[in-house]
């Protein structure tokens, strides 16, 4: 049973060199189709996302959810995207008008771009670039520049603000961000998405919990979701930079916030939790895609449970965790990680001779477990320092209000 | 080469088309009746006092300058993880070097409190 994606390209491989095409003519009309199918899938599959995040977080808040178009009210999405394209989009006088408009597009734009390196399959990617993580980082960072186009385009005070402080977030999470991405790119050696997803008979997330729950946060406030969605705090700067946006202007934001959520569920179930790997992926690379589409699906879930769960964090907060906690924790995790890798590699070399493969999960087995005792001490250390800080900060406040008489019950009010 | 980066340059040109195309159809779908109560920023309700674009505190820029720092740190570090079995020991030291005066600068900021947020 061959592969489902090989399949369709070689049946329309076939037609058209039937009809006279050369390969290569071929090869590009099949690039040109695949990648129209996959950048329509990506907002196609948005209309049952928002739904389900509606549904989740409705039960989560003991509701029930959208329930009214179409069954369990599947089309409730479908109902509020028409809706919206026959409003008004409403421009504020002043605005620039070619970065008002530029925003939404490099928004949408920078979040079907990722999908272009996340491998589906064993075989199927839609393109294998050498510099896969790279590209990731450097895609990445242009939702950042619609945010700021967004903010000082729209000629409001509160986009302005909110789109400083939202870039101000932003820049400062991609460091730990891509310090994480940087995790499988050393243990694997490669920086090709393939390749990682193919290096992973014991997912990364098993081997490296800690930069698996560091990119976890770090994403999380890429994506701009609670406990990190400072970007809309809608009591304290109305909608962030996005609050002069109206009508389908508004509804492209909206999409891209939804298809950047997804987007990065399927960058962590490839990164750390093993793209495609599971039982009998490997002769039937079919399988392997619904894994993937499962382990995606695990990895949303999760945000959106901490989206119904977690409170709002405040700014300060949220940069001093960053910048005092985030990046000297993963600094210290790469530079261990490097060194711990290095010394074991030379050690035991001679008792393990396959210490650098990762064909099979016995061959990974010793550099697994001494990755997973780095980040497990690193991480331990981290709690029990962090844990020190809190009571600390307890004890202090304490001492402040020490000095406050008690009130004993029931004799406040004579 | 040109193989590799033609899928990614395709889909630049489909994501920007496809969202030209969403933003006409909503503009020719959408009503259009400007008046100048509705164009006027939004600003709680009240009439816009002086104007948008205006000085920021420096806390936003000082953000940006150690985003840039560590940005290219990090930047120049992935390749260099890609290549960790070739270099060998002579690598492991020279990257340590760097990632230490990029340390002692983090720790310098630290200590100026330029990473207290105000």
């Amino acid at each position: 049973m061959g592969d489902i994606f090989t399949t369709i390209y070689n049946f329309l491989s076939g037609l058209l060199v039937g009809w006279g095409a050369s390969p290569i003519v071929a090869d590009a009309i099949i690039a040109f189709l695949a990648a129209a199918v996959l950048a329509t899938c990506v907002l196609l599959i948005l209309i049952f996302n928002i739904w389900l995040e509606r549904k989740v977080l409705g039960r989560i808040q003991d509701r029930i959810g959208p329930n009214r178009v179409g069954p369990y009210g599947i089309f409730q999405t479908v109902a509020d995207l028409l809706k919206l394209l026959t409003k008004e989009i409403i421009i504020p006088s002043g605005a620039d008008l070619v970065p008002f408009f530029l925003a939404p597009i490099i928004m949408v734009a920078s979040v079907i771009l990722v999908w272009a390196v996340i491998p589906f399959t064993a075989k199927t990617i839609g393109t294998d670039v050498n510099i896969g993580v790279l590209y990731l980082a450097a895609v990445g960072s242009l939702g950042i520049m619609a945010v700021l186009l967004a903010g000082w385009s729209s000629n409001n005070k509160y986009a302005l603000l909110g789109a400083f402080r939202a870039v101000a977030m932003l820049v400062s999470y991609e460091v730990p961000m891509i310090l994480m991405l940087m995790m499988p790119v050393l243990i694997t050696g490669s920086m090709r998405m393939g390749e990682i997803a193919a290096a992973q008979p014991i997912w990364y997330a098993f081997s490296m919990p800690l930069a698996a729950v560091i990119f976890l946060i770090a994403m999380t406030a890429e994506v701009g979701r609670s406990p990190f969605d400072l970007l809309e705090a809608e009591s304290e700067i109305v909608a962030g930079y996005q609050t002069e946006y109206s009508g389908f202007a508004f509804a492209m934001f909206y999409a891209a916030e939804w298809a950047h959520a997804f987007t990065m569920a399927a960058l962590i179930a490839t990164l750390f939790l093993g793209g495609w790997r599971g039982p009998g992926a490997e002769q039937y690379p079919t399988l392997g895609f619904i894994y993937f589409i499962i382990k995606t699906y695990a990895v949303y879930f999760l945000s959106i449970w901490s989206r119904g769960t977690l409170p709002r964090i405040r700014i300060d907060q949220v940069m001093s965790f960053c910048w005092k906690f985030l990046i000297p924790l993963s600094l210290i995790l790469i530079v261990l990680t490097t060194l711990a890798d290095k010394i074991a590699q030379t050690v035991l070399m001679e008792r393990f001779p396959d210490y650098m493969s990762t064909a099979s999960l016995v061959d990974m087995l010793p550099r697994a477990s001494i990755l997973l005792a780095v980040n497990l001490v690193v991480g331990a250390l981290a709690v029990w320092w962090i844990a020190l800080l809190g009571r600390r900060e307890r004890q202090r406040q304490e001492v402040a209000i020490s000095h406050l008489a008690p009130v004993e019950v029931g004799t406040a009010t004579k | 080469m040109f193989e590799q980066y033609y899928p990614i340059a395709v889909l630049v040109l489909l994501a920007t088309v496809l969202s030209i195309i969403v933003v006409f159809l909503s503009r020719i779908m959408g009503p259009r009746r400007p008046t100048p109560k509705k164009s006027a920023p939004y600003e709680s309700g009240m009439s816009p006092i002086g104007p948008a674009v205006r000085r920021l505190p420096i806390k936003f820029y000082l953000v940006a300058v150690l985003f840039i720092l560590f940005d290219i740190e990090v930047i120049f570090l992935l390749p260099y993880a890609t290549l960790v079995r070739e270099l060998g020991v002579y690598g492991l030291i020279a990257t340590g070097i760097f990632v230490f005066i990029l340390t002692i600068g983090l720790v310098y900021e630290w200590k100026k409190g330029a990473l207290d947020w105000e």
